[in-house]
């Protein structure tokens, strides 16, 4: 693996240029006690060497002092903190730890693994794009396991990394780890986490750690590093409408009044049309001012200041959303909270609600249930202790503009602070308003195809495949809607089958006939994606022309064209349906590959060689484009 | 536009860019919600980063609040000469304290030892600055990557009316949410660059162009040899030793404090890229340079519950 000091000492500028490219990925490591979690990320940082010179030094005099590797180094001492915590040889809070690659900078979030594990656990949670689940392979998937992948998944991150630890005390056992994968999966898909790279590992020796090492020549897939080299930084508040916290109003002089914050949802562009929360009124982004001047466009995770066009009242606490996807607002909400005191959560009693910059108060209305952490029962419950998580009703003392928790974090997740002692006592998910905000005046919404995309948590679109007959069109398009359909999303696959057969029973095949097949498909589609649905086509459309028309019908960034790219002799050797050996015996005319052309796609969005991927792979890869592309929000399922 | 032009742009977000709107918008967090906040300016790198950042964070007003330098009158003369022209350059009030017990004490790294020297001078004195002109909030420059036990530091740490840390109060950090409420006394320390390292740090000076002082540069500068660490002979109050002679050497420093507390290293990086390769390949990490980290390994531990950044 490439690391920081593979620097060629010959021109630090071009390697300064190429760091300035890097990105962050922000991830928790969750264990329990003894699973060797410590030993893992000490191994992180030690082979990323990021570790120094005295560093290094310090830990093999530890290790010599305290450890339990004789005289073998004790990476677990790396990461060890506060003094109290070292005598315990336990770790009680959350660290933060920091490593780089020539990629990508990382944010650790390490939590401890025992009881008093929930509040710090939902912190490091709290801002972390994937996390890595830790497991003894001797012990399997326990309470704990479950307890964390729930929280993990309560908490909106879904790209699990499962890392299957000490495998070399399992004989590096490859039946003991699909075991335990096969296992962890079940669980996994129940609580809605479906991302999950499983990887059997030994944090002490180093296996699958950085490099695949000796132990395990039938693991065959990513290490622990590459899966995080290669892992997807989500991008589901770029995808959102715009949202913008208004944190400080910037008046230096009569002339300048300028609205700071960070984006924390979509992107702005001067001339946009915003709508200040709670308050309804709507105004024009007139500049987006920095230090180093105006950006004509701005995006979710940048700290910038608005100014607007019109002189409308805004003050901090206010959230500027885009006019046309504005947040809703209201002061009655179900929420679920975490608990953090050691003071019981009482229902009733008026806690500081802080949600983006807005503080209001808020009392807790009767407590609907808690949850079991560990087997995901809900129980009747009046008052949530520390570490409990509860379903409740908020009652609020004036409007707060919010989103789902599920669709923005920044917009829909909250921290309760006692109004006496200041702590903070609880955190929370906002999941939907009990009534819209009475004094609030609305403007009307009109319905279209974004809000109602927004309301299914997706971006509408048309996945069109095409290819060959027997490419395989039909059955990736059927595990893409599969896997699609396993997040929540609200899809629909259109294919010869049902379309043939019904709306153009009518049509044949003559040139003029393909046309208007095509015409019709893509205006059903068309309509389809008005109503907010991601749509699978699955056409062996082999014009250009026709796939250019049912392109012509969507807006930029909804078409995605994905050819299935299968040689005509394997497809023909294929012959699932029989239909190539009756073109070849002339029973069927023009026939596409046999008496008429197809026309491969010169520039599709995605390209998927079947020879060299199973129908699985290629379905991910679907699945990973759409994720990139912003087609959907996050994969989050709230367990009842 | 379409979404997918908003969202190359922001797969291209960088790392620095990301750390910088983090910054920022901690910074104005406080702002917004403290009464009288300062920031704790120690003229070193990561000082220099956090003004630029402040600078950046309230464009165009300039930012509300003043700098403290707590001066322990041993620091680099280049330091004091750099920190009154950053002053100027960006318009800033900057305070300016020296604890007057010390000096009438008339303490002395040489004769009272670093302990003692650095719990009057800078820890005690930086208590009086802060009562003596009620600021309720101080932003430091400290990282979490600059030693194990920061690792867990909060981003806002709150301090009792006697400025000690109470680990049992610091409050959970979720999301972008930063809880600043506080009673009357009590303060806040507000750390804007914790999730930097410190080659981050360096990458931004170079990226952003942000002054320095030019001790962080190689030059010849007058050293002598002391228990294994090059000391620099910046001014005649340094007693020398039977047989100490200052020597010439090409040395440069990896962290600033008081001039006889701090060692220096041999090197030859005079550019900014030089250091960051010689960074990248020297493996020693920068606390090394600093006399105070070397009593115990929790001694930062025990300094911060004291009050010492
Ligand atoms: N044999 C073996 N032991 C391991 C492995 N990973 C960790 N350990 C040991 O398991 C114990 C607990 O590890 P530690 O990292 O402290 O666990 P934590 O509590 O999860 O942080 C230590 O004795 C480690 O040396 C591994 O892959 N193989």
């Amino acid at each position: 693996m490439e690391t920081e000091s593979s620097l060629p000492a010959t021109d630090v500028n071009i390697w300064l240029q190429a760091q300035s490219r890097k990105d962050l990925l922000r991830f928790i490591t969750c264990g329990s006690v003894d699973d060797g979690k410590s030993t893992l990320i000490g191994r992180l940082l030690y082979e990323s060497q990021l570790l120094l010179e005295d560093q290094l030094e310090a830990l093999a005099s530890d290790s010599r002092r305290l450890g339990t590797q004789g005289n073998e180094l004790d990476f677990a001492l790396l990461v060890d903190g506060l003094a109290a915590e070292r005598e315990q040889r336990i770790t009680i809070d959350v660290a933060y730890r920091f490593f780089a690659t020539e990629r990508r900078k990382y944010i650790v979030a390490d939590t401890p693994g025992h009881e008093q594990y929930t509040r710090n656990m939902v912190t490091g949670a709290s801002t972390a794009d994937l996390a890595i689940i830790l497991v003894d392979a001797r012990k399997g998937v326990l309470t704990q396991t479950r307890r964390h992948s729930y929280l993990v998944s309560l908490l909106g991150i879904r790209q699990i990394v499962l890392a299957v630890n000490k495998m070399d005390l399992v004989g590096y056992s490859a039946q003991v780890f699909e075991e335990v994968e096969r296992s962890y999966r079940q669980f996994a898909a129940r609580i809605g986490l479906t991302d999950v790279a499983a990887i059997p590992v030994s944090a002490l020796r180093g296996d699958n750690i950085i490099e695949a090492g000796a132990g395990m020549p039938w693991y065959r897939g990513p290490t622990l590093m590459q899966q995080l080299e290669s892992a997807s930084i989500p991008d589901d508040a770029a995808a959102q409408p715009f949202r913008m916290p208004v944190q400080w109003v910037n008046r230096p002089n009569q002339d300048f009044r300028g609205f700071a914050g960070l984006i924390v949802g979509g992107s702005v562009r001067p001339g946009d049309l915003l709508r200040v929360l709670p308050s309804g009124l709507n105004g024009r982004v007139a500049r987006i001012v920095t230090a180093d001047g105006d950006l004509q466009q701005a995006v979710a995770g940048q700290s910038v200041t608005l100014t607007l066009k019109d002189e409308i009242d805004i003050s901090r606490g206010d959230l500027l959303t885009a006019a046309a996807a504005p947040a809703s607002v209201s002061d009655k909400f179900e929420a679920t909270v975490v608990w953090m005191s050691e003071e019981p959560m009482l229902p009733g009693r008026p806690y500081l609600l802080k949600c983006g910059t807005r503080t209001v108060t808020a009392a807790v209305a009767p407590l609907k249930y808690k949850i079991n952490v560990n087997t995901l029962e809900e129980l009747a419950a009046r008052q949530l202790e520390l570490n409990e998580i509860g379903l409740v009703n908020l009652n609020l003392d004036q409007p707060l503009p919010f989103d789902a928790y599920a669709r923005n974090r920044d917009t829909g997740g909250f921290i309760l602070i006692d109004r006496i002692n200041n702590n903070t006592v609880g955190a929370g998910m906002l999941l939907a308003a009990l009534r819209p905000a009475q004094d609030v005046h609305w403007q009307a919404l009109d319905v279209d195809r974004a809000n109602r995309s927004v309301q299914k948590n997706q971006r509408a679109c048309v996945l069109w495949f095409t290819g060959l007959s027997g490419a395989g069109k039909s059955t990736i398009a059927n595990l893409v809607e599969k896997k699609l359909f396993g997040m929540g999303r609200h899809t629909y696959l259109l294919d010869g089958d049902n379309i043939r057969h019904g709306l153009n029973r009518d049509l044949g095949f003559t040139d003029a006939d393909r046309v208007e097949n095509i015409r019709r498909v893509g205006e059903v589609a068309r309509l389809m994606t008005d109503a907010g649905l991601i749509v699978l086509v699955s056409f062996i459309s082999p014009f250009r022309s026709e796939r250019q028309l049912a392109r012509s019908l969507l807006g930029p960034g909804e078409f995605f064209e994905i050819f299935i790219d299968t040689p005509l002799e394997v497809a023909e050797a294929r012959d699932p349906k029989g239909l190539y050996r009756k073109a070849r015996a002339g029973k069927i005319r023009n026939f596409t590959g046999i008496d008429s052309p197809y026309e491969p796609p010169e520039n599709p969005e995605m390209h998927i060689d079947t020879g060299r991927v199973s129908a699985e792979q290629a379905a991910e890869q679907v699945i990973g484009h759409l994720r990139l592309a912003g087609i959907m929000d996050r994969d989050w399922v709230f367990i009842p | 536009m379409s979404n997918l032009t908003h969202l190359s742009h922001l797969l291209h977000l960088s790392h620095l860019s990301r750390l910088e709107a983090e910054s920022i918008h901690i910074l104005r967090e406080v702002v917004a919600e403290c009464d009288r906040p300062v920031m704790l300016y120690s003229i070193g790198k990561d000082s220099s980063v956090m003004l630029h950042l402040a600078l950046k964070a309230f464009y165009p007003a300039r930012p509300p609040f003043p700098l403290l330098h707590v001066d322990t009158t041993w620091k680099f003369r280049q330091m004091i000469e750099f920190r009154d022209q950053t002053a100027r350059r960006v318009g800033m009030d900057l305070i300016v304290h020296v604890n007057p017990d010390g000096v009438a004490m008339g303490i002395n790294p040489f004769v009272h030892g670093s302990a003692l020297h650095t719990d009057i001078m800078k820890t005690q004195g930086l208590r009086q600055a802060l009562d003596r002109y009620g600021f309720d909030a101080a932003f430091g420059g400290a990282r979490r990557d600059e030693e194990k036990s920061r690792a867990k530091e909060r981003v806002f740490s709150i301090r009792s009316a006697q400025h000690r840390w109470d680990p049992k109060r610091q409050r959970p950090e979720l999301w972008r949410l930063y809880n600043t409420r506080k009673a009357k006394g009590e303060s806040l320390r507000v750390f804007p660059l914790s999730n930097w390292t410190e080659l981050d740090i360096w990458q931004y000076i170079h990226r952003e162009n942000i002054p320095i002082v030019p001790l962080y540069f190689a030059a010849e500068r007058p050293i002598v040899e002391r228990d294994g660490a090059l000391i620099m002979v910046d001014d005649e109050r340094m007693p020398l030793l039977p047989g100490e002679q200052p020597q010439l050497r090409k040395v440069r420093f990896r962290t600033l404090g008081c001039y006889p507390l701090t060692g220096a290293i041999e090197s030859t990086a005079d550019s900014l890229a030089a250091i960051i390769e010689e960074m990248l390949v020297a493996r020693t990490s920068e606390r090394q340079g600093r006399v105070i980290d070397r009593d115990g390994a929790a001694s930062m531990e025990q300094k911060k519950q004291e009050g010492y950044f």
